[in-house]
């Protein structure tokens, strides 16, 4: 592929910038008032869309010409639905927690008169006299957008808005750049794989662009199956050009004419919105044959995956891209040499290529400058559990866990202790609470037993039990096995079954040692990542809480009071207030009875467990308690 | 063909380039645990997990089917950790195999029995829970039977199938623990277009197909028999 005609790309592009940003201005710095509602699938889940009806709702009744905006996830996830308005001459301000009659309240209190609301705003986007800036809040101290930057401020329905905040620039300049001097800027940022083992993707890409043969291809992995992670599906629906750029980027570099998407099939907007963006970025030739009046052609097809999480694996994703069943094979060879059609192929996450056009406009220097040594850049993290602020994070590499969950997600909700953090999902480990200074990037992380994976972190809090969490994910594990290999359709199954002894109470002390050993075997001796990674979650919680292990085997004790099997419900007779009934009603097994003092007591025998009691007693009695292990029930007395 | 010179538990050996560790060692005489090894398939299908080596300058254990002879290589097939893992993955399979030789038509010629005695596994080891399927065993076929639940899953008779129709009448289905060889839609293997070649039987190095009169399949399959063996 030869540079040809700079000037003519240049001018090419100047073209459809100088549109984009007239479009822009229009719109941003015009006479109308701008109101956009956060509309990706957490937003919509939170009922976005009502708000959106709402809005549309209310404006219809007056006269006013507002331009409303269907915007993607702005990260706030806990404050959705989210709403921003922009009105001329005030600050633009989001709003959290917004209902339907809130957003009707908005309409009429700010859009047609003017109360700014305060009360319903989360911060303003701009320093100002009447909001706090929203930037003041702790959480803006630590995160860095990169990847978020354009995330709920723009409509990914809209190219020219994405083109007018720098957009598809840095393929303008690709574009009249030699691919090996991409490859060259690409290592020198540091770039790291974003797909969970952190590989250098230059590296990836310069193994592609000199495997032999003319035929190359490229995939984004937008599989996503870790529960719990959702940044790709969320740049996907609210950015979704930043991605097409960047595979722009990477397949000019690499020599590949076709392109695709892989996306779980569960993501039916990220597939829609990357659908429009493709349309409209050939609509404008940024995309197809040509490019911007070059010799480069390259077209992408989104291909929707049937949703097992072994299919993000990448020689089980091409395998199912190719119509086989989507199970993983031996590597090497390495896709970059043989991949998909037996051609050399990159397979890069959504957020790696995602970096790629800022890298290319700012430089690397710029993206070397943040983070740590080894890792580059910024870490997105999608913030669950027992963490006041859930939703999207982006932080500079080396962040503490500390600051992210205690300063970025706000520290644990209703005055709970912290116990540990599981990062990296199915495939990742389980923290404590030592591991909370740490700075965290891709190899601090692989030395604590964890891995950065797909960058789903839980918080857990003193009433989480560890034996059950690490059942819990290998519970995922083993029944997302493809079962090709022995070790892991074996091994993952044999050790969930000593976990659920251990939260039955069942298990022996020697299965302590059995457990360990096999998660050793399974992780060095499965065929594919999926496997080599099951075990995570049980050596690092035997490895951090082998207490509560310990516990749960000689005591049959539960420490956090979790597992069902190993815990009793009790009334505390010098706590019943006798003249409450709240109890006795609610129990749907009716194992709750007054005795002759009308102390209520629990028929043990008859108890399920369901913890309905515990909840209706009033606050004020306290009188329900959980013990563990269950023969701590005092015998019932008369 | 190019060869290269490698060393195989000592034993120095000639080998076309590309092989893979596990042939070269089986050509020379060094057995190295295996089931799921085809010697024609394009592609190894590393199932197993059986077929673990050290390589001198490498890391960890390799399995032998994937890894190709290089010049100066120096293997070891029965160090510690290879061995290890080998003996894991077989405890696995025993672990979720009805182990009943005495009736079993594979009794003396099963590759399990043979893998136990080489890695000083017991058949009836219980270092693991026994998890064993209880699926219906399909005698539909008038010269062999299928027993489901005695499948270690190797592959060989899918791949053989394959290979000879083009279009499998077996095939793999479900994932996980659940994954079984079985038909389309799971019908008898008579009403699904078996030929009666009697291949599959001769390949599965377990009591999963087994000829109903009692005779023996080629023991030692590893070979799997073929017209045109290549390296
Ligand atoms: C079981 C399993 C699931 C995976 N799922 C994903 C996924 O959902 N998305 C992803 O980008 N990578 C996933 N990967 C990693 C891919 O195999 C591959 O390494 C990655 O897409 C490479 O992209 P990168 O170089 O940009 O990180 C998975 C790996 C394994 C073993
Ligand atoms: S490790 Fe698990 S998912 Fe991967 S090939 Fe083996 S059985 Fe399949
Ligand atoms: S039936 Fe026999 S040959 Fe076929 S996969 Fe099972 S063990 Fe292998
Ligand atoms: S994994 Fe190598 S022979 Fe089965």
């Amino acid at each position: 592929m030869t540079v040809i005609a700079s000037q003519d790309i240049a001018s090419t592009f100047q073209n459809i910038r100088d549109h984009a940003l007239s479009r822009w201005q229009e719109l941003w710095d015009g006479s109308k008032p701008i109101i956009m509602v956060s509309a990706a699938t957490c937003g919509r889940s939170a009922g976005a869309l009502e708000v959106l009806e709402a809005v549309k709702d209310e404006l219809s009744r007056g006269q006013q010409d507002v331009q409303v905006m269907e915007v993607g996830c702005m990260g706030h996830c806990y404050a959705e639905p989210l709403v921003i308005i922009k009105k001329p001459g005030n600050p633009t301000v989001v709003y959290g927690y917004i209902t339907p009659e809130k957003a009707r309240r908005l309409v009429k209190d700010y859009i047609q008169g003017e109360d700014i609301s305060p009360e319903f705003a989360l911060g303003a986007l701009e320093e100002n006299e009447l909001i706090p800036s929203i930037y003041d809040l702790p959480r803006f101290k630590h995160e860095k957008y990169i990847l978020l930057e354009n995330i709920g401020r723009i409509d990914p329905e809209d190219i020219d808005q994405y083109i007018a905040k720098g957009g598809y620039e840095a393929l303008a300049n690709a574009l009249q750049m030699q691919p090996e001097d991409i490859i060259e800027e690409v290592r020198k940022s540091g770039l790291r794989g974003r797909g969970g083992a952190g590989f250098s993707t230059a590296q990836k890409w310069e193994v592609c662009r000199s495997s032999p043969g003319k035929i190359k291809y490229l995939i984004c992995n937008a599989d996503e199956g870790d529960p719990g992670a959702f940044m790709d599906r969320a740049i996907l629906e609210s950015d979704p050009h930043s991605v097409i750029e960047g595979m722009l980027i990477a397949a000019y570099t690499i020599g590949a004419r076709h392109g695709y998407i892989y996306v779980r099939a569960e993501y039916p907007l990220a597939v829609h919105r990357a659908e429009i963006a493709l349309e409209q970025a050939e609509g404008l030739g940024l995309l197809g044959k040509n490019i911007l009046g070059s010799s480069f052609s390259f077209d992408i097809k989104p291909f929707q995956g049937s949703g097992a999480f072994v299919c993000g694996e990448e020689t089980a994703l091409i395998a199912s891209l190719e119509g086989k069943p989507g199970l993983p094979h031996h590597r090497p060879p390495f896709p970059a040499t043989s991949g998909l059609n037996g051609k050399p192929t990159v397979i890069n996450n959504v957020k790696t290529l995602a970096y790629v056009p800022p890298i290319i406009r700012n430089g690397a220097d710029w993206f070397a400058s943040i983070g740590t040594e080894k890792s580059k850049g910024t870490a997105v993290f999608a913030l669950a559990g027992k963490v006041v602020n859930t939703g999207l994070t982006e932080v500079p590499m080396g962040t503490t866990l500390r600051q992210i969950i205690f300063d970025v997600g706000g520290g644990i909700p209703k005055g709970r202790r912290f116990k540990a953090v599981q990062i990296g999902g199915p495939s990742g480990g389980c923290l404590p609470e030592s591991a909370l200074d740490m700075p965290i990037d891709f190899d601090s992380l692989k030395e604590v037993g964890a891995m950065m994976g797909s960058g789903g972190m839980v918080v857990l809090d003193e009433d989480d039990c560890m034996v059950e969490v690490a059942r819990y994910f290998l519970e995922f594990t083993q029944r997302e096995s493809c079962g090709k290999c022995t070790m892991c359709r074996l091994g993952t199954r044999q050790m969930l079954s000593m976990l659920e002894d251990f939260t039955c109470g069942r298990g022996q002390m020697q299965d302590l040692e059995t457990l360990k050993e096999l998660a050793e075997d399974v992780r060095i001796g499965s065929l594919c990542g999926l496997g080599r990674t099951s075990p995570n979650p049980v050596l690092t919680t035997m490895r951090y809480f082998r207490d509560e292990y310990k516990a749960h085997i000689e005591e049959k004790r539960c420490p956090a009071l979790m597992c069902h099997d190993l815990i009793a419900y009790y009334i505390l007779p010098e706590k019943c207030e006798r003249s409450c009934d709240a109890c006795v009603g609610t129990c749907t097994v009716e194992a709750i009875s007054s005795n002759k003092q009308r102390v209520k007591v629990i028929d043990q025998a008859k108890c399920v467990k369901c913890g309905t009691c515990l909840t209706a007693c009033p606050l004020q009695y306290n009188a329900v308690i959980k013990l563990s292990p269950p023969d701590k029930v005092p015998a019932a007395k008369g | 063909m190019k060869t290269v010179s490698l060393t195989i538990d000592g034993k120095a050996i000639k080998a076309p380039e590309g092989q893979k560790v596990l042939w070269a060692a089986l050509d020379n005489g060094i057995y190295i645990p295996n089931l799921c090894a085809i010697r024609k398939a394009s592609e190894p299908y590393a199932g197993c997990r059986l077929c673990f080596v050290e390589i001198e300058g490498r890391n960890g254990p390799v399995t032998s089917c994937t890894e190709p002879v290089a010049e100066g290589m120096v293997v070891n097939t029965q160090g510690p950790r290879s061995r290890r893992l080998a003996r894991t993955a077989l405890e696995l399979l025993l672990a979720s195999h009805p182990v009943d030789c005495a009736h079993c038509a594979k009794n003396r010629s099963c590759e399990l029995q043979k893998l136990c005695s080489l890695l000083g596994v017991k058949l009836n080891t219980r270092r693991f829970r026994k998890l064993v399927h209880n699926l219906p065993i399909d005698s539909s076929c008038p010269n062999f039977t299928y027993n489901p639940n005695k499948c270690v899953l190797c592959s060989r008779c899918v791949w053989t199938c394959r290979e000879r129709y083009g279009v499998g009448v077996l095939g793999f289905a479900h994932r996980g623990f659940d994954r079984v060889v079985t038909t389309f839609e799971d019908k008898p293997i008579a009403e699904s277009g078996c030929r009666v070649c009697d291949e599959c039987i001769e390949v599965c190095p377990v009591g999963a197909l087994v000829f109903k009169d009692g005779r023996k399949g080629t023991p030692g399959c590893a070979e799997v028999k073929s017209k045109t063996a290549t390296s």
